[in-house]
């Protein structure tokens, strides 16, 4: 697509290096995938404490990504998602299945926890590939469900990374930011705390 | 005499997702997210480039003739 630039420059618009250094940290050591949580926590901090969405609009790391590589370097095709995807069930229903994951995430964190399931020092993508990254981890340097939660993390960012990449190439820039679960729970934080 | 007819971006609260991408490439500050729920384009303020239209993810923001 034709590239199409912010009109004005600011600091935020440069923290899509915050992305390439998350994963790329990850790559060396799973445990550096615990700052995922930042990405977590902000945009709640944003929605609960001032009632905005100022995280997606300005601080998120992965947004400045998928703008820098679609609308700047010129990646993108730049054409509208398909009507379904932009759909409001799809939406809520994206959000449904990635909290369900998250939560099975959870869930398998506890297990290794309370030493029912061994630690598995791979990511999994897309729910289901798991990949062997068994080098990013040096045993016993931490409590294996801190590892276990590192991997789960990992595996999170990287899966809707990729999601967000590819429908970048496909469609708009931030296309991602239309499914963005993240997004969808901060804007019914908004909108309710707002009481629209 | 030349009658020129205006363009201005109407944005549909319905399927906004206030990404903030439209006020980042408004060149008159016309587009604003609301209170993060939702986008306003301020009439008197916007010249009807397209921008916000063509950067927008979810398709919820449209050109149409000003009255």
């Amino acid at each position: 697509m034709k590239p199409i630039q912010p009109i004005k420059k600011n600091w935020y618009h440069y923290l899509w290096i915050w992305s390439v250094f998350y994963f790329a940290m990850g790559f060396f050591n799973i445990l550096f995938a615990w700052l995922g949580l930042i990405s977590f926590c902000l945009p709640f901090i944003f929605a609960f404490g001032y009632g905005t969405k100022d995280f997606c609009n300005r601080y998120c790391d992965r947004g400045q990504l998928l703008r820098v590589l679609g609308g700047q370097v010129g990646l993108s095709k730049g054409v509208l998602m398909p009507s379904w995807i932009r759909s409001s069930w799809f939406r809520y229903g994206f959000l449904a299945f990635f909290m369900t994951m998250f939560g099975q995430m959870l869930y398998t964190t506890y297990l290794v926890a309370s030493g029912i399931k061994e630690l598995s020092e791979t990511v999994t993508l897309f729910w289901s590939i798991r990949v062997p990254w068994e080098w990013a981890y040096t045993a016993g340097s931490v409590e294996p469900w801190q590892a276990q939660f590192a991997f789960g993390l990992y595996s999170l960012m990287l899966t809707s990374a990729i999601i967000g990449i590819v429908l970048m190439l496909l469609y708009k820039p931030r296309s991602w930011c239309a499914v963005c679960p993240m997004g969808t729970m901060t804007q019914m934080i908004c909108k309710l705390r707002n009481k629209e | 005499m030349v009658k020129v007819k205006r363009r201005r971006a109407v944005i549909s609260r319905d399927i906004y997702v206030a990404c903030g991408s439209c006020e980042d490439v408004c060149p008159k500050g016309a587009a604003r997210v609301i209170r993060g729920s939702y986008a306003e384009a301020d009439a008197s303020l916007c010249i009807g480039c397209g921008r916000c239209e063509m950067v927008c993810p979810a398709g919820a923001i449209t050109m149409e003739v000003a009255e």
